[in-house]
């Protein structure tokens, strides 16, 4: 039993209440991503959880123990900071054991657990390396060959890759992922980039001003959104959320709906429908993103391949009735249609 | 390569230096070696002229008691002060590096003693150590204990000034070891305590280590201080009683200004040179291989 359970926790700086009321439950051997716009508090719920920062209210159980008030290292929890946070001064394999040696592990467990950690990472041509020869994925390798060996049922991280390029992003990412796994690690994720929140987590917990917005799976959260924030945040590019009173169509007005949610994706080009103007063309590949206007509103469309329009053209779209998402004034979910 | 070309480069690059390379050699090289040639020659006295002697100076200086006694009160002071101040720069600058109420105004009482002019520091410890109305012997007299001349007795006047060092000296070395700390970044720290590492722990494989530059640093100034120190002196003993807090550089200036024998003066000048040459590159040598530098 190494889940994580938090429950209304709170943290204050000064006027700013930078965590309001948090929530959430962490399975055992599950990836927890909370997922959120910059200073939306990701950074300190995780510190909370681990220790580093006190807790101005609420509780964190960790195992089914309340770790509210214990030391950072009498948790079980292990971290990888953004930053990697490894010692300039110590190469990579003292860097990988400095925590078995500070918790007096013996030479031979410590032997075996750094050759485990460091065949599972791919590290080993590098062990008497300083982190300033190494480059920024095998840094980040090397941090994550130090929450191997620390056995920690409980593995925290903020925005380990985000220093990383595209392509390296991707690939530790996955390596991430399988590490979890294999290792039945319980892991709580922290990023601002939402294609790493819709492939490795099991649940995502989004985040604005402290406050949560969703929990849910990362389909839930794409698929059925909770607010206007929520349709908005996930997806690139994101949910078009138009308010329904300037829309032709008055198919929605009846119910008290305000605003109609329709994904890029799920809008095609007709013969008649809405009209609206082309703004701009972005070719991407294998699709095109029209930025298109109506009204004062602008809206985009996800086109596969290729088309002909060009900015100034007029043009209609329609969508099925199922793919729409409807809020409230508020912003608001009010159920599918 | 165009010949031509090539020479131009060359005079370019020797145009470039020629302005540090003046000042280099016109203040620093050019005294050392006139100070060298000057040490070759006898006093000269209205009678005798000055005339080159050879090692005669040197070996005046092996056979003169008061050079030996200064030379060993020097190491004395030296190894009196230099591991206290920068143990003690040490210890302050991570007291201040912390977030506590007031840190801005400890940060600003360390440092006093060293933005104090050498002359006003001196007049104030005078005070401190003068016999019976001085603050030490007042303080001891509320707890009647008996006075002492702290500075008038040849037992405790070096030690006096050796105190009197360290109180200037910590508060100057704090800053660089202040500055040294918060360049180290804070998750350090805190992947140190998440791995359950006491903060003795983290201070000696961490902390330590990370500030070597910073003490190879601060070392090197604090032997060169302690060879250096003359104002103080000038102030509260003049060297006595007895040559007991008499140093090397204030020998050397008696040698100098009050008996006018600068031939002596310029063998002493050579042989500290030497040393702290020596004592320079030793420990660059030595302890340079040793350090992580970023
Ligand atoms: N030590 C602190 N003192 C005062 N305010 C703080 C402190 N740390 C964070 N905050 C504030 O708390 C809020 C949440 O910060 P946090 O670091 O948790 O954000 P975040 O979601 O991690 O953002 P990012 O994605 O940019 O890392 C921010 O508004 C921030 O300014
Ligand atoms: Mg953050």
């Amino acid at each position: 039993m190494t889940g994580i359970e938090i429950t209304h926790l709170v943290k204050q700086w000064g006027e700013l209440r930078a965590v309001d009321d948090v929530s959430f439950t962490v399975d055992e051997g599950t990836l927890t991503v909370l997922l959120g716009p910059s200073g939306c508090g990701k950074s300190t719920i995780l510190r909370m959880i681990a220790g580093l920062e006190t807790v101005d209210g609420g509780e964190v159980h960790i195992g089914g123990r309340n770790v509210t008030r214990q030391d950072p290292a009498e948790r079980g929890v292990s971290m990888v900071f953004q930053s990697y946070a490894l010692f300039p001064h110590l190469n990579v394999r003292e860097n990988i054991l400095f925590g078995l040696k500070v918790r007096r592990v013996e030479p031979k467990e410590r032997e075996s657990r750094l050759t485990n950690a460091v065949r599972m990472v791919g590290l080993e041509a590098l062990l008497d390396r300083k982190p300033a020869q190494l480059s920024g994925g095998q840094r980040q390798r090397v941090a994550l060959a130090r929450t191997v060996v620390a056995n920690q049922p409980v593995c925290l991280m903020d925005e380990p890759l985000s220093n990383l390029d595209a392509k390296l992003r991707a690939e530790m990412r996955d390596e991430i992922h399988r590490l979890q796994r294999s290792l039945n690690l319980t892991m709580v994720y922290v990023t601002h980039d939402q294609t790493e929140a819709m492939s490795m987590a099991d649940q995502v917990v989004l985040l604005k001003d402290g406050q949560i917005v969703q929990i849910g799976s990362p389909g839930e959260l794409y698929e059925q959104p909770a607010t206007d924030f929520a349709a908005q945040f996930l997806g690139t590019p994101p949910m078009n959320v138009l308010p329904i009173a300037e829309l032709e169509t008055q198919d929605f007005t009846s119910d008290g709906s305000c605003f109609l949610g329709i994904r890029p994706e799920k809008i095609r080009l007709a013969d008649s429908g809405l009209a609206v103007e082309v703004s701009a063309v972005d070719y991407m590949g294998a699709e095109t993103v029209l930025r298109l206007r109506h009204h004062d509103n602008t809206l985009m469309a996800r086109i596969d391949g290729r088309t002909d329009a060009v900015p100034g053209d007029h043009l209609h779209i329609v969508w099925s009735r199922e793919d729409v998402h409807l809020f409230s004034k508020e912003g608001i979910r009010l159920g599918d249609r | 390569m165009h010949p031509a070309y090539n020479l131009m480069r060359h005079v370019y690059g020797w145009l470039l230096l020629t302005p540090a390379a003046i000042l280099l050699i016109a203040f620093t090289h050019y005294p050392t070696v006139a100070t060298f040639y000057e040490s070759l020659f006898s006093k000269g006295t209205a009678i005798r002229p000055s005339r080159f002697v050879g090692s005669a100076n040197y070996q005046a200086m092996i056979e003169d008691p008061i050079f030996w006694k200064v030379l060993v009160n020097n190491l004395w002071f030296a190894a009196g002060t230099i591991p206290v101040s920068v143990a003690l720069a040490i210890t302050m600058a991570m007291l201040v590096n912390r977030s506590l109420p007031g840190r801005s105004f400890l940060r600003m009482a360390y440092f006093t003693p060293t933005i104090l002019p050498m002359i006003a520091v001196a007049n104030i410890w005078l005070f401190f150590y003068s016999p019976d109305i001085g603050l030490i012997d007042q303080i001891l007299g509320w707890f009647g204990l008996p006075g002492h001349n702290w500075l008038g007795d040849p037992a405790t006047v070096l030690p006096a000034i050796i105190v009197m060092t360290i109180w200037k000296e910590a508060g100057f070395f704090m800053i660089f070891y202040l500055a040294a700390l918060q360049n180290l970044p804070p998750e350090l720290e805190e992947a140190a305590k998440l791995e359950g590492a006491s903060r003795w722990y983290y201070f000696r494989r961490v902390v330590f280590p990370l500030l070597m530059p910073t003490t190879l640093f601060v070392l090197v100034n604090a032997i060169l201080n302690s060879f250096k120190l003359v104002d103080h002196l000038f102030v509260l003993t003049k060297g006595g009683p007895d040559n007991a807090s008499n140093l090397l550089l204030y020998y050397i200036y008696e040698n100098a200004f009050s008996y006018f024998d600068t031939n002596y003066a310029a063998t002493l000048t050579v042989v500290l040179l030497t040393m702290l040459a020596i004592m320079a590159l030793a420990q660059f040598f030595f302890l340079d291989r040793r350090i992580h530098y970023r």
